[in-house]
Order: structure tokens, then C-alpha cells, then sequence
């Protein structure tokens, strides 16, 4: 295959960026997008020139490393991550158009690579159970209810990719957050933290200046794991509830 | 709050919690709550306004009976307009909760997105797209409609207690028509993505309820429509004159 990309450069966080074009040939159509990118990259360095920075870790579509939006899509046109998006998806002399995640929660670090910090920091403020650790407890000690357990763990699949706050015209973290707080409040394991963890995380959601949630719905479309737009319905519940019970719950 | 290391950390933490007012204010979930439920209640009076609106098919005088009837409502516990003039004040109240809360909403969410893609696509659907314009221009559409059917201020020939004639008067323009049925057209696109979202962030919407709470959006948008362009499409056509 060959193709035409538009991507987006930019030296660092303070300089202004640009859409850069390059031909690349030789793509098969069995490589990754990545893999792509590497080719890409591997023609750059030969031509001394500086080769195009981006996210990637596991490239098996579980550690939520990568990003790009494609074409307009976070993770591309295909429902998955970006690693693992093939160039079957695409024609022969297409012109793909690869850009960063936009927020300004998210700052430009390097061309396609974004600051996702402001994530790390709305899992400290609540992202966690507070236990006394040791030897792993009996599994069985804690009976969990099946519809419960299978609720966290449609919650749990979120990587932390970011791409919901990419598709968001917003630039919300709403999906986020939510499947964060309902993956725990909803197990016993997360319930004595139940009101101060959803308080918490929205305050450090709202002060990384992330939009606000409008139910456009793009978010759950671009999630590459799915996770479900109810889902911040279920948090909003949460939220309501804590509000509440603030005085009680205390710090 | 039972684990040793969640007393310790209370025990080194001083700082308390704002009071349940403040953390709705602040938050941005807690101003989509002041949104919903502001917006809910501007929709249940449209209900019965436009259920009262259809009393027009049944005459000058019964229409203007129960526009009458409206400022005696509570008498004799309440004295002559006091129910109506509550019902301004908490639609005021609502009104502006609801316009603040989107004004300040609006500005983040646009200070989170700086930059736009180069590689534009239609996002949302449009009744979602058209939440902002749609309601500055229902904004204006009230302040025209109380200046010409209730103060009368832009209503040359308005006669005060006669609303069944005022009515008649204002569909009987052509720009009467244009304002109302474009403002009715906004406040069903409004409504429809309005309802639903109201649903969300008061987390009543869930995954088996989402159809429901859809359709029930819908309902009301088409309802709401068909209920209020009724009287000018009766004005126009002269069933009702």
C-alpha cells in the first residue's frame, strides 16, 4: 500500500505545531498502525530527519499507551486501540490524517505524544481501596454478588487511554472518572471509601480543567474498551448520594 | 470509616467539607443537577401552559375565562394574582439557575477544548449540537413573548384581559407566525436532548431504562410542538378568528 499521511509536528509544549505530509510505500496491509508509524520513522532517520514522537507500550490493545486520533477518530475507525488497528482498514492512496488527543487537560508534550498526568492524579485522589496489606486474603471471604461483580468489571476493562476525552467536543473525563469510581463503589472492598472516592475524584476531575459533561455520547462511541455511556449516569447517582451524606462522610 | 488508616488520616486532616450548597455550585456535576432539575421544572409549567393553550378551540369566552380564572387561583387564602406571581417567581428563579449554570458551564467546556482537529467531523447529533444556540434563542423568544402577549409592550392595539383577541392579533403576522413556530421548532430540538440529559445527571438513566427515557423525550418534544404551533396554524388557517 501506498499512503499519504498528514501529521501532526510539534518541537515541544511551547512551540506551535503544524500538519506535516510525508508519502510512505511499502505498507502491508497485515502491519498495525504503529508498525506503519515505525516505517515511517525508520525512512525519517535515514534522511537524518527527526523522527515522529508517539505513545506506545504493550501494543496489545491492554495498557492504554497509545492514542492518535485518526481521521477524526480516536483510535481510528475501528472500535479498539491503536495498536491494534490494522492498515486493512484502510485503501490503497488513502490520505490519513493523524493528530494528538486535544484538551487542554492534555498538553502537547511532542507531536503525537500528550501529557495524560491529569488522569494519574484523579486516581489519587480516590482511584484506590485503603486496605492494611499482608497475604493475599481468602478469595471467598468476601462474597460478592454476580450482577456486582460483573458490573466492576465492565467498569475494570478501562485502560486509562484517554480517547474519551479526545472525542469529547468538551474535552470532559467523565467516562473516565466514572468507570474508575463505579468499578469500586460498587464491591464491598470499596464501600467504606464509597462517599469521599467519588467526592474526591470529581473535585480533582473539575480542578485538571476538563470540560463538563454534555451527553453528546461520543465518548462511550470512542472507547476502545467499551465502557458504557450509562455509566456516567451511574456516577452522577453516586455523586448525588455523596453530596448527601457529605456532612457525615467528613474527610 | 472503620480502618485504622482512615483514622489516621482524619486524625492529621483539619480541613472539612463545604456545605452541600457550595459543593453543588462548584462542581461541574453538581451545576448540570441545578441544570436538570431547572430545566424540568420549566418544562412541567410549558405542559400545562400548552394544555392551557388549547383552551383557544373552545372560544372567546371560555379562553378568556380561564386566563381570568388564573389570577383568582388559591382565593380566598391567596389574594388576586398572588398564585400567579409565585409562579412567575419560582419560573424566574429557574430561568435564571438554569441560564447561569449553562453560561459558566458553557466557558469551561470550551476553555477544555482550545484547539480544534484539523480533521473535522459532525459529532453528536444535531438536537445535541444546537443545546447553546437553542437556548439563546429561546431566551429571546420569552422576553418577545412577554412583551407582546403579557405586558403588550411591542403589541400595537393590545388590550389588557382580552387574550383570546391579543392572540388572534399576533398570528395574524406574518413575523408572529416566523418567531413562534422557529421558537416551538427550538424547543423541541431542546427538549428532546434536554429531558434525556436531565435523566443522566440525576442518574435515574441506566441501561435498561435508556429506551424508555428516550421515547419519553420524544414524546414530549413532538407533544409540546404539535400542542403550541396548533393555535397559530388555527390562527392562520381561521378555525380559530
Amino acid at each position: 500500500m501506498k499512503l499519504t499521511l498528514r501529521v501532526w509536528r510539534q518541537k515541544n509544549a511551547n512551540s506551535p505545531g503544524a500538519m506535516a505530509t510525508y508519502d510512505v510505500d511499502g505498507i502491508s496491509t497485515d502491519m498495525s498502525f504503529l508498525e506503519m508509524l515505525d516505517t515511517l520513522n525508520e525512512e525519517l532517520i535515514l534522511k537524518g530527519e527527526e523522527p515522529v514522537a508517539f505513545d506506545h507500550d504493550c501494543r496489545e490493545g491492554i495498557c492504554g499507551a497509545c492514542s492518535l486520533v485518526i481521521n477524526g477518530d480516536a483510535h481510528g475507525p475501528e472500535r479498539t486501540t491503536t495498536c491494534q488497528l490494522h492498515m486493512r482498514s484502510f485503501s490503497d492512496g488513502d490520505t490519513i490524517d493523524v493528530e494528538p488527543w486535544r484538551a487542554s487537560a492534555f498538553p502537547v508534550v511532542k507531536d503525537l505524544v500528550v501529557d495524560r498526568s491529569a488522569f494519574d492524579r484523579i486516581i489519587q485522589a480516590g482511584g484506590y481501596i485503603s486496605v492494611p496489606t499482608g497475604a493475599a486474603p481468602e478469595a471467598h471471604a468476601t462474597p460478592v454478588p454476580k450482577p456486582d461483580a460483573d458490573f466492576a468489571f465492565e467498569h475494570a476493562e478501562c485502560i486509562g487511554c484517554g480517547a474519551c476525552v479526545a472525542a469529547c467536543p468538551n474535552g470532559s473525563a467523565m467516562l473516565f472518572t466514572s468507570a474508575k469510581i463505579n468499578h469500586l463503589n460498587v464491591l464491598p472492598q470499596g464501600a467504606p471509601e464509597r462517599e469521599t472516592r467519588v467526592l474526591d475524584m470529581v473535585g480533582q476531575m473539575d480542578d485538571e480543567g476538563f470540560g463538563g459533561c454534555t451527553l453528546t455520547g461520543e465518548c462511550a462511541t470512542a472507547c476502545p474498551k467499551g465502557i458504557p455511556l450509562p455509566s456516567i449516569a451511574a456516577m452522577n447517582k453516586e455523586w448525588l448520594r455523596a453530596t448527601r451524606k457529605a456532612k457525615k462522610v467528613g474527610r | 470509616m472503620a480502618s485504622s488508616v482512615d483514622d489516621m488520616a482524619l486524625a492529621t486532616r483539619t480541613d472539612k467539607r463545604p456545605s452541600m450548597t457550595r459543593t453543588l455550585w462548584d462542581s461541574t456535576v453538581g451545576k448540570k443537577t441545578v441544570m436538570a432539575v431547572s430545566g424540568l421544572i420549566m418544562l412541567s409549567y410549558l405542559v400545562v401552559h400548552m394544555m392551557g393553550n388549547l383552551k383557544i378551540f373552545f372560544g372567546a369566552g371560555q379562553f378568556n375565562a380561564y386566563a381570568h380564572w388564573l389570577r383568582t387561583i388559591g382565593e380566598p387564602f391567596l389574594h388576586y394574582e398572588w398564585a400567579l406571581w409565585l409562579i412567575r417567581v419560582v419560573l424566574v428563579a429557574a430561568v435564571v439557575g438554569h441560564a447561569v449554570s449553562a453560561y459558566q458551564l458553557s466557558r469551561r467546556d470550551i476553555k477544555a477544548r482550545p484547539s480544534g482537529y484539523v480533521h473535522k467531523r459532525a459529532r453528536a447529533s444535531y438536537a445535541t449540537r444546537t443545546m447553546r444556540w437553542g437556548g439563546i434563542i429561546l431566551a429571546l423568544f420569552i422576553v418577545w413573548h412577554i412583551l407582546d402577549l403579557t405586558t403588550g409592550t411591542v403589541h400595537s392595539g393590545f388590550r389588557p384581559g382580552h387574550p383570546y383577541q391579543n392572540v388572534v392579533d399576533t398570528f395574524s403576522t406574518w413575523y408572529g407566525n416566523v418567531i413562534y413556530i422557529v421558537a416551538m421548532a427550538a424547543l423541541a430540538l431542546h427538549i428532546q436532548h434536554g429531558f434525556w440529559s436531565a435523566a443522566q445527571t440525576l442518574g435515574v438513566g441506566n441501561a435498561t431504562r435508556d429506551r424508555v427515557l428516550k421515547t419519553l423525550a420524544n414524546v414530549l418534544a413532538v407533544v409540546l410542538f404539535a400542542g403550541f404551533v396548533s393555535v397559530p396554524v388555527a390562527v392562520m388557517t381561521e378555525v380559530v378568528s
